[in-house]
């Protein structure tokens, strides 16, 4: 399928000058909240890049800062109670967060676009959903009404939505959740953008019908050629469609590496933990792994390694030190500083 | 784990319709839904039966029939041989001391307003005889500990504890009144993944402690395999599919089930390029206006005239060991293909 | 962008609010937030062991709000104000011997602070001793309305069907009278207007406010899986309606009863300053701004301190009502 492009991955941090043909950059990002309790360091410092079509998975929990940084790549944080105090967003080598309001309002849904886990709440309602994908034509390449819902119907063809031309007048209630996710994706897709960000799109949907939605847009992509970012806490939908991991824990990539190696041997006890908790056939009817404890509290995380509390490789230094993305080889980093150890598989 | 406990739950043809109306003050009646129409199964002690299917099958209407939230349309369900569908008052209450659940969100689960002891300690005030006044805060306290939470966090609220936290507490409650059934509607997918087989390990620790036996209702296909002994698979308010787990995922029959088993996502890479997947196409119709026949022949390949004409029952078939609802069962290897 | 409101990726607002709403739960977690592990609750203010169940949270959380304490500060005052007048002012302004109406609109001076009124009344002392009327008429209505209109509330939301219907019915006839008018008309019939029947006129119409509010809480604490778990536990409907529904209905409630509080002390004063409410020589605030409204331009004095309480009592009731629904509702939290 995608495996040959594979071999071009480069998730590292981005080192300046380099990876001028990545699409996107994101480089040391970091986002805080400031709410009524204390500052919630959301994301801290989180550098990923993402090449022409590639598809990065983000792997993470609530909490981990998975979406918070799709909200920062889009622009579409609240700031307040949000601010970006360090990093830079490269999109083509511009940095979307020096842009102004309006240049960044170019960008968003005409280059970036974002597709969201409840289709029904951001579909509006009193508008039927030809209307609603034509508008992307009228307002951003000024087409005519006839025009542009004639492209509607075209995109919704693409997003084999059976019977568009029949089904353009009506209005998001009248389509089921697997209909309405495509329709979604139509109005995403819509001004052919260079990066789709997917965030969970297939959680609120049935399992038939996820598989239906991963598969139209895996071949979007390759129709496309765009990058995509899809964000999830499912293993399994991450397996089927990425080239590219990274996991986040804590606001922090714990590890990225090419899909196959992630799972065939992961380099970081977090990762490994989530993968030995997935129950298997030949595991029936004993205890399951379980990694111990809760995922940490933003507003007081654990000193050193976030996640040292639940680890079973845990040695001093990692309650003291914060563990740098070690690199593992060219493709791979992990955030422990026993990555060998976890990568032997021998439990600490 | 095996099922060789005597039967304790038995659901006879069991239905339950949702009228359909019109007009507020004078309503009328144009339609009915088909939520749960005609299942049957037993439950036997110490066991564990998985319900699986898509949303809008029915399941969530099946779980709140057996515990007598829903009056069921027509049908039985008999508990140790007691109509619990007919029971009334009284007599229903006693019953359901024998039948708790363990919900799906645990945010909206749990009073807000009332403190954890008060909530686990709420099945003995509704029934005083279960355990004496002066006994009941020993007893919260035990459940709290059998669930693996720490007892002196008695008098803290749902909204100190967390998402998996919270789960245990609800466990704890189902408990209280050490029913023999318990039945988990969607036990774990409202939770973190890191957590998911940590409330998965004590529901299973809980089983084999307390000889429960468990309806076990979920979409996660691998944490219903790994939990349940029989599975059945429900499908527009009908069984399609029930038998033992590793005929359900091994050799199943009927191309629903194929279907669903290959939509899993696996978590490995490896397997992708060479999996065979069945994507079903379309959605599945509206429980109000099912299709004639098979309801699954809309989106089935294997369809015929037979289909839309003749109602395939739910039974052992031909070249099969379990019962399946199909014309034209098969085995089929679908994990392993 | 066009006048419609697209909600597809492109808009920058529907998609922040939405994008926002998934996230908040984990990313920004505050102290009664869901999802925030509890050895993580940051205010443990529990030097004393005790638990903190959402409304000694949302007392927390008042305690540090300037909005309320500014109100709390306010309407403490206007309530010792409105019980010992005498503590304010040593001029008994119902003693007819305290007015000179040699003196009538002399502006204010340092033996009248607030100057004296058409009648040559001290306007301070009738300023202070006109806040009991607004303050009885206001926390009696708001009383009354909140327990007929929240008891009604209570039963229609509960038992649906043909009650709820009937009670909702009923209840929209009544709000269809604006609250004024209708006031109005009521006290006409009832010629005299007093203390008492202000507040009858009021409550017999305000109710339905209550009602409303309360109803709709009701049916969205019904529906919630906590009254599913406990009906499965063979819960009955007393121990459902006031164990689980009633504490988790009542937060809205109060927070329109004070609101409304304020807004029944204005209508008090409206009424008065028609004619038709509080008469003289009964002390209320709309009655002395009636008084002092012809001569306005000779005298402003008699009118401006009288409304600028007024104002001020209105505005802290609801400005409490803002800031203790600000703090009991979860999602703000």
């Amino acid at each position: 399928m995608k495996s040959a492009k594979t071999t071009a991955t480069d998730v590292l941090p981005a080192e300046g000058g380099l990876g001028n043909d990545a699409l996107l950059e994101v480089d040391d990002l970091h986002v805080e909240f400031v709410t009524r309790a204390g500052l919630v360091k959301a994301v801290n410092g989180v550098s990923y890049s993402l090449r022409p079509g590639e598809s990065l998975a983000v792997l993470g929990e609530s909490g981990s800062g998975k979406s918070v940084t799709a909200q920062a790549i889009m622009g579409i944080l609240d700031m307040p109670p949000a601010r970006i105090p360090q990093g830079s967003i490269k999109f083509r080598g511009t940095d979307l967060l020096k842009l102004s309001e309006d240049a960044r309002a170019q960008i968003r849904g005409q280059r970036i676009a974002m597709i969201f886990q409840d289709a029904l709440s951001a579909l509006n309602p009193v508008f039927s959903v030809g209307w609603q994908i034509s508008e992307m034509f009228r307002v951003h390449r000024g087409m005519s009404k006839r025009d542009a819902m004639k492209k509607a119907v075209e995109l919704m063809e693409r997003v084999r939505i059976p019977a568009a031309r029949q089904r353009v007048n009506d209005y998001p209630h009248q389509f089921s959740g697997g209909m309405r996710q495509r329709i979604m994706i139509a109005m995403s897709i819509a001004l052919d953008p260079e990066v789709l960000i997917a965030d969970e799109p297939t959680t609120a949907l049935d399992v038939t019908v996820q598989a239906q939605i991963m598969e139209l847009l895996a071949e979007l992509q390759r129709e496309s050629n765009m990058g995509l970012i899809l964000i999830t806490h499912d293993l399994g939908v991450v397996a089927d469609v990425a080239d590219k991991i990274a996991v986040m824990y804590a606001g922090r990539i714990v590890e990225n590496a090419p899909v196959r190696d992630i799972y065939k041997n992961p380099g970081h006890p977090y990762t490994k933990g989530l993968l030995e908790s997935i129950p298997r056939v030949d595991q029936k009817g004993q205890e399951l792994y379980a990694i111990k404890g809760l995922p940490p509290n933003l507003l007081d995380m654990p000193s050193g390694c976030a996640f040292h509390p639940r680890c079973p490789y845990r040695q001093d230094n990692c309650v003291t030190d914060v563990p740098p993305l070690n690199e593992i080889n060219l493709d791979r980093n992990s955030a422990c500083h026993y990555w060998r150890e976890v990568l032997d598989g021998s439990h600490g | 784990m095996a099922a060789t406990g005597e039967r304790v739950l038995e659901v006879r043809d069991l239905v339950k319709h949702f009228p359909l109306t019109q007009g507020i003050v004078f309503k009328r009646q144009i339609g009915q839904i088909k939520a749960v129409d005609g299942v049957s199964f037993d439950l036997h002690r110490g066991e564990t039966l998985g319900v699986v299917g898509e949303s809008g099958c029915g399941k969530s209407t099946l779980a709140k029939v057996l515990m007598a939230l829903e009056r069921p349309t027509s049908g039985s369900v008999k508990i140790n041989g007691v109509d619990m569908a007919a029971a009334k008052g009284g007599a229903l209450k006693r019953m359901r001391r024998n039948v708790q659940m363990v919900m799906q969100d645990p945010y909206t689960s749990l009073n807000p307003r009332m403190t954890v002891g008060d909530i686990i300690g709420e099945p003995y005030e509704i029934h005083p005889d279960v355990a004496p006044r002066g006994d009941r805060r020993r007893k919260v306290q035990e459940l709290l500990e059998v669930v693996g939470l720490n007892p002196d966090h008695i008098n803290r609220y749902p909204h100190q504890f967390s998402g998996g936290q919270r789960q245990r507490i609800g466990i704890a409650r189902g408990l209280a009144l050490q029913p023999e059934i318990i039945i988990c509607d969607e036990p774990v997918s409202a939770l973190d993944v890191s957590i998911q087989a940590q409330v998965i390990n004590l529901l299973e620790r809980l089983q084999n402690e307390f000889n429960l036996a468990y309806i076990f209702i979920a979409h996660d296909l691998s944490v219903v395999r790994h939990i349940s002994d029989r599975v059945a698979v429900m499908y527009l308010g009908k069984l399609v599919e029930l038998g033992k787990d590793t005929e359900i995922y091994d050799k199943p029959a009927h191309p629903y089930t194929q279907a669903l088993l290959s939509a899993v996502p696996v978590p490995d890479p490896e397997g992708r390029e060479q999996r065979e997947r069945i994507i079903l196409q379309g959605d599945p119709p509206s429980p109000a206006n099912p299709p004639s026949g098979c309801r699954f022949r809309t989106r089935c390949w294997k369809a015929q005239e037979i289909c839309a004409k003749e109602e395939p029952l739910l039974e052992i078939r031909a070249g099969t060991a379990h019962e399946s609802a199909c014309h034209f069962a098969e085995s089929q290897d679908i994990v392993h293909a | 962008m066009s006048d419609i409101r697209p909600a597809g990726p492109l808009d920058p607002e529907t998609q922040q609010s939405e994008a926002l709403d998934q996230v908040a739960p984990a990313t920004v977690p505050d102290t009664a937030q869901p999802g925030v592990p509890p050895s993580a609750q940051p205010k443990t203010k529990k030097k004393d062991g005790k638990p903190a169940s959402l409304w000694t949270d949302a007392w927390y959380d008042l305690r540090r709000r300037p909005l309320f304490i500014g109100s709390a500060i306010m309407i403490f005052i206007l309530v010792v104000m409105a019980i010992f007048p005498q503590l304010f002012t040593s001029v008994n302004p119902y003693d007819a011997a305290t007015c000179q109406l040699i003196d009538a609109r002399t502006p204010p001076s340092a033996g009248h602070l607030f100057g004296q009124d058409n009648q040559g009344c001290d306007v301070f002392a009738k300023t202070i001793y006109g806040a009991r009327v607004s303050i009885m008429v206001g926390v009696t209505t708001m009383i009354v309305t909140a327990l007929f209109g929240g008891l009604l509330g209570l039963i229609a939301g509960f038992r649906s069907g043909a009650t709820d219907v009937i009670l909702s019915r009923t209840t929209e006839i009544f709000f269809a009278i604006p609250l004024i008018l209708g006031a109005l008309l009521i006290l006409v019939i009832f010629g005299r207007g007093n203390v008492w029947t202000v507040m009858l006129a009021l409550s017999v119409l305000a109710w339905p406010m209550t009602f409303r509010i309360m109803r709709a809480s009701v049916i969205t604490a019904k529906n919630q899986d906590y009254v599913m778990a406990a009906r499965a536990l063979g819960a009955g409907a007393g121990r459902i309606m006031f164990r689980h529904i009633l504490p988790n209905a009542l937060a809205p409630v109060i927070v329109i009863a004070m609101i409304n509080l304020g807004g029944f002390i204005a209508a008090e004063a409206a009424l008065s300053y028609l004619g038709v409410g509080i008469q003289s020589p009964e002390i209320s605030w709309g009655l002395m701004i009636a008084d002092a409204r012809d001569r306005f331009l000779e005298a402003w004095h008699p009118l401006i301190f009288p409304s600028i309480f007024l104002s001020i009592t209105v505005l802290a009731f609801i400005m409490l009502g803002d800031a203790v629904r600000d703090a009991l509702d979860p999602k703000l939290r």
